[in-house]
């Protein structure tokens, strides 16, 4: 049913994680989530060979993927930027954030910048809906947000990525 | 195919004030179905579990202030239904309206055009207008197979393909991808059917409710084929198709119609029209001699697995490439019969062989695959069968001719490549090719025929049958498997006997990809139910038994080929013209 024949070295410390995991039922969205934290992604190349390594075919694994929005099927920019949609956020001008975003970064929704440094998606409420409108980066929560404050912000990330680059 | 009810306690419901007696267990919608309350329904199909995904089967039942999905509810002792009022037909309308804001409107040209489930509900539920804003998705049409067309935007999501493909076949070419209102059916990733595990069964198509599933059309180019007054159009009818063809004009299913095929032929201008039940006795004959020669000469090779099937043929390839050295090198009839067209036909009539167009009218959407499957196909110099058109597809351009099918005067066959034996008839059902086969081995071990011709071990629908066959002394260990999902549990008993080193548990198998054979292939008439399967196949077993002659090693026009041509079975000259070679192919190509 699921792929013969190996596609791909898999990340050593995926491996002993299927190892503990295999043949256990709902095994295949514990590894998935492995796959995520391991790769930022799932790559279809690992898909295949989890497919091969937990005997479960590559259209089910899809199916998965496909269906939490979570799972990514391609490479995330290195800065992930969230832009929270939520009622709160959405009414205080989540909209106009986003536009604004688009322009500055030359990036869509749900895809990376072409320099690949900032991918942008969209999230239903981040919980703090009292700071709304919201945008999340990297995990740190920017609040009370107005678009002419977003190119400072992006700046700094640019200017990390610069410091990394010369220094 | 689905499990029947029958668990022996009857209990007894009120439908519509109407008592019925039913099996506990049965539904709310098969129970109505006994006293003929038809319960609208668009994802519940006849030969599938219900998956309630449409909604439109709603009905109500006292003392519940729930409307309840009759296609997954069992009716209990003593439940009172209500089927039909009018709330109940403004909820059904509604979803009705839902579903139809999100499907095309294209019916004028769509290929199921009249022989829609949706289109038909639309018509019994008298829409007029569409109240809500059209939210058709746009997404690409998948024609890369060339024998069964992904059409997404069409998809209702009832999910009738996903399980066939997944459950039934076990393929798993098909999944549900995305959520809500972006689900759609399609192979793991952005790659199109042909880069997938696909099989070209085309069950999904026969059990698609609208034209988001359907075979690939290719009416239009035998038409210009038979206008070409340059071309030498002739056809070959398939075993199975005999008994479906007249479902598409009202007959009774099973019923044959084989002499007025003949007829129907010739008026659309085919200037011969043969038969491919003449080739499955062909095949006995290369087949059966390949049996016979490997049991008596290197057992150890056996088992022999049967390969007329295009379907089987491909999910060998990609799922069991590693027991391609028990497959059978035997090519499918009808291409046997193609390539015989366009060397030992076109010969004996004169005729340039460049100029002979060859059509096969097919139950299965994989014979499309298979007529460019490999070199081997061109044996004859050219493509040895152009087109390979569904038995759905015929009863199309057989309605387009304007030529009332049930009125014909039967025919007889163009005997050079048509004159059949009741042996090769039955290689429309499960079982058959086995049961043929075993016919001409006995005879070509022991030089006498069977006392009994019937071989009731392998008949039926059972998914595995099995059965020893005495051949003076010789236990011959046979096995019969139909529908690939069934298929599969028979070839990990080949595989694990192999790894473990343990002798082979059979000697003979054969395999057809769809259950119940190509009675019931993936290019037959609609609603394939049990039932269905039933009385094609007996309509199969009848023509057998009304041949005067019953074993393919007697079919005179055989031994004429063999005499005048062919020589003998497993000559050079067939191994050219009638034989194949498989090769390992990926599951995914992408």
């Amino acid at each position: 049913m699921a792929i013969s024949g190996k596609v791909v070295e898999l990340d050593s410390k995926l491996v002993s994680f299927i190892d503990t995991w295999k043949g256990r039922p709902g095994s295949e969205i514990m590894i998935l989530h492995k796959v995520q934290e391991v790769y930022g992604y799932v790559p279809r190349e690992v898909a295949m060979e989890i497919s091969r390594e937990i005997g479960i075919p590559l259209a089910k694994i899809y199916g998965i993927i496909t269906f939490y929005h979570l799972f990514k099927l391609k490479k995330p920019g290195k800065n992930q930027i969230s832009v929270c949609m939520g009622t709160a956020c959405y009414l205080k001008g989540g909209n106009d954030l986003i536009t604004e975003i688009e322009q500055l970064l030359g990036v869509g929704v749900n895809s990376t910048s072409s320099d690949g440094l900032f991918s942008l998606e969209l999230v239903r409420c981040v919980g703090c809906c009292g700071l709304a409108p919201v945008m999340v980066i990297n995990g740190k929560t920017y609040g009370n947000l107005k678009k002419n404050m977003l190119p400072e912000i992006f700046a700094e990330y640019r200017n990390k990525e610069e410091g990394k680059a010369n220094g | 195919m689905i499990q029947e009810i029958n668990t022996g306690k009857m209990i007894d419901v009120v439908i519509n004030g109407e008592k019925v007696s039913i099996y506990e267990g049965t539904t709310i919608l098969d129970a109505a179905r006994k006293v003929n309350v038809k319960i609208p329904t668009l994802c519940k199909h006849p030969d599938l579990d219900a998956t309630a995904s449409c909604g439109i089967c709603v009905v109500k039942v006292k003392n519940n202030r729930k409307l309840l999905r009759a296609c997954c509810t069992k009716a209990e002792p003593g439940m009172e239904i209500t089927t039909h009022d009018g709330e109940l037909f403004e909820v059904r309308k509604n979803v009705l309206d839902l579903i139809l804001a999100t499907h095309p409107n294209e019916c004028l040209t769509c290929l199921r055009n009249r022989n829609c489930e949706l289109q038909t509900l639309a018509e019994e539920f008298g829409i007029r207008q569409q109240p809500y804003k059209a939210m058709v998705k746009e997404l690409p049409k998948d024609v890369s197979t060339k024998a069964v067309t992904l059409d997404p935007r069409k998809c209702i999501g009832c999910g009738r393909c996903v399980d066939v493909c997944q459950n039934i076949q076990k393929v798993h070419a098909l999944e549900f991808l995305d959520r809500g209102f972006d689900t759609r059916m399609a192979p793991a990733g952005d790659i199109v059917l042909k880069e997938s595990p696909c099989i070209k069964c085309g069950q999904c198509s026969a059990h698609c409710p609208v034209g988001a599933l359907v075979e690939f059309d290719e009416v239009s180019n035998v038409w210009e084929a038979l206008r070409n007054p340059e071309l030498h159009c002739v056809a070959q009818i398939a075993p199975a198709v005999r008994v479906a063809f007249g479902e598409g004009f009202g007959m009774e299913p099973g019923e044959l119609v084989t002499g007025k095929m003949y007829a129907l032929l010739r008026k659309l201008g085919f200037k011969a029209a043969f038969d491919t039940n003449f080739a499955a006795d062909l095949t006995i004959m290369e087949e059966g001699s390949e049996f016979v020669k490997k049991l008596t000469t290197e057992p150890k090779s056996l088992p022999l697995i049967t390969s007329c099937c295009p379907a089987w043929v491909d999910f060998l390839e990609k799922y069991y490439p590693d027991l391609i050295e028990h497959f059978s090198t035997c090519k499918s009839p009808h291409e046997m019969l193609g390539a015989l067209a366009k060397t030992y036909y076109a010969q004996k009539i004169g005729v340039d062989p460049s100029k002979v167009f060859v059509v096969s009218i097919m139950p299965c959407t994989a014979k499309k695959y298979e007529v460019q499957r490999s070199e081997d196909m061109k044996s004859s110099g050219y493509q040895d069968v152009d087109i390979s058109l569904t038995t759905r597809e015929f009863v199309r351009m057989t309605k387009s001719s304007g030529i009332d099918f049930k009125s014909l005067k039967p025919e007889n066959v163009d005997s050079m490549l048509g004159t059949y034996t009741g042996a090769g008839t039955i290689f429309g059902a499960t079982g058959g090719v086995m049961e043929a086969a075993i016919r001409t081995a006995y005879f070509l071990v022991t030089g006498k025929n069977l006392g009994t011709l019937d071989v009731e071990a392998v008949r039926g629908l059972k998914g595995i049958k099995t059965g020893v066959v005495d051949v003076q002394g010789t236990k011959v260990r046979v096995a019969v498997a139909h529908g690939t999902g069934n298929v599969r549990t028979l070839m990990d008993e080949l595989r694990e006997a192999k790894a473990q080193g343990k002798p082979m548990p059979y000697d003979f198998i054969e395999v057809m990809a769809c259950e119940g054979g190509c009675i019931a292939g993936g290019g037959q008439p609609y609603m394939v139910s049990n039932e269905l399967r039933r009385q094609r196949t007996a309509g199969i077993y009848k023509d057998d038994k009304e041949c005067a002659i019953r074993v393919s090693h007697e079919n005179p026009d055989i031994k004429r080929l063999y005499d005048e041509f062919l020589e003998k079975p497993l000559s050079h000259k067939s191994h050219k013209l009638l034989h194949t070679h498989y090769v390992s192919r990926p599951l995914y190509y992408k």
